[in-house]
């Protein structure tokens, strides 16, 4: 927008006024200080709801999936500790690979981590997701889900038991508890 | 020898071995025949043929599986088909010798439908020709992928 070619007036678009009030009133409360405030007030709240919503996506490659399922079963619960499977990356929060990766298999699975909004996590179950395990030669499989995704949580077995799997998952509630992420995601 | 759960009219590994025997004395050779399975050994050039009788008059109306076997030692390659009458109770094993520098065989997808994946997958993993196959791409491999990782010549080792 040049103000100059109209001196009188000054014109906005709306879309123009949006971005321009929502930089005013970002810019306004960074410096203010009310960012920071309320940042540190809303944080341990987000934790603590995050922290008891670790939503998984419910995408089982192999073996570890069925620990997946004796996970959620009623001998271990992991529901109690927030763990409820949705089937799409939309409503997820952790990314759970738990088998290998063929690669086949790594373009869609880059994808499906990169449709999960954000704040997201990823956990590597086993030891096929984590280093290739018993496939260390195989001639298509992915020798480690960190090869192309960022790896939050490791959690090694073959498969690991359930108890395993939900401490990683208390090992990922440290980590988000540390973390602490206000309600601007950012800084 | 009394048949347990013969199906009615239905006919033992034995009879039918002798029944292929007696059609197709060229290229067929019944290795072993037991009450219900049929072991054979078949020439490439008459496995339609064999394939097309054994579909039509002898009641056999599903292919289980079709494998392949390398044999670097020998210079050969195998092709496994195990073929099943649900009428006769009987699983026959056809195995097809090709030359390993040109492993070609005809396609039985047109009598099997069912031998469709199984083929495409052979193909897949050794690198064996089905001639006539409606849709000779790969399977299990992405697509692109330049190697046939179950040949024995084939060196292991990471490549992803």
């Amino acid at each position: 927008m040049d103000l100059r070619l109209a001196p009188q007036a000054v014109a906005m678009s709306s879309a123009e006024f949006l971005s321009w009030s929502g930089e005013v009133i970002d810019q306004l409360m960074r410096y203010s200080g009310a960012k920071k405030a309320v940042d540190k007030l809303t944080a341990p709240i987000w934790s603590w709801a995050i922290r008891n919503a670790t939503v998984p996506l419910h995408f089982g490659i192999a073996c570890c999936a069925l620990e997946m399922a004796a996970a959620s079963g009623p001998r271990f619960d992991a529901e109690r500790l927030g763990m409820i499977y949705r089937s799409s990356p939309r409503q997820c929060e952790v990314l759970l690979v738990n088998g290998w990766v063929t690669a086949k298999l790594r373009p869609d699975l880059r994808r499906l981590y990169e449709q999960m909004a954000e704040p997201r996590w990823v956990v590597a179950m086993g030891e096929c997701a984590i280093s290739g395990g018993p496939w260390y030669d195989s001639h298509n499989t992915i020798q480690g889900v960190d090869t192309f995704i960022p790896v939050d949580v490791y959690i090694p077995g073959c498969p690991p038991r359930p108890e395993a799997m939900i401490d990683g998952f208390m090992k990922l509630h440290k980590k988000i508890n540390k973390e602490m992420k206000g309600t601007f995601l950012n800084d | 020898m009394e048949r347990i759960g013969l199906a009615p009219g239905g006919k033992t590994g034995e009879v039918l071995a002798q029944d292929i025997a007696q059609r197709f004395p060229q290229g067929v050779a019944v290795a072993k025949s037991t009450n219900n399975r049929l072991y054979a050994k078949v020439d490439r050039s008459v496995l339609v043929s064999l394939c097309t009788y054994m579909r039509d008059a002898l009641d056999f109306e599903h292919v289980t599986c079709v494998g392949g076997v390398d044999w670097l030692e020998q210079g050969k390659m195998q092709v496994v088909y195990h073929i099943t009458s649900y009428a006769n109770k009987v699983t026959a094993e056809l195995v097809v010798d090709l030359p390993r520098d040109k492993p070609e065989v005809d396609s039985i997808t047109f009598l099997w439908g069912g031998a469709n994946w199984h083929e495409r997958e052979t193909w897949d993993m050794f690198g064996i020709v089905f001639v006539g196959h409606p849709k000779l791409e790969r399977l299990l491999n992405p697509a692109g992928t330049e190697v046939f990782p179950f040949r024995k010549d084939f060196v292991t080792g990471r490549r992803v």
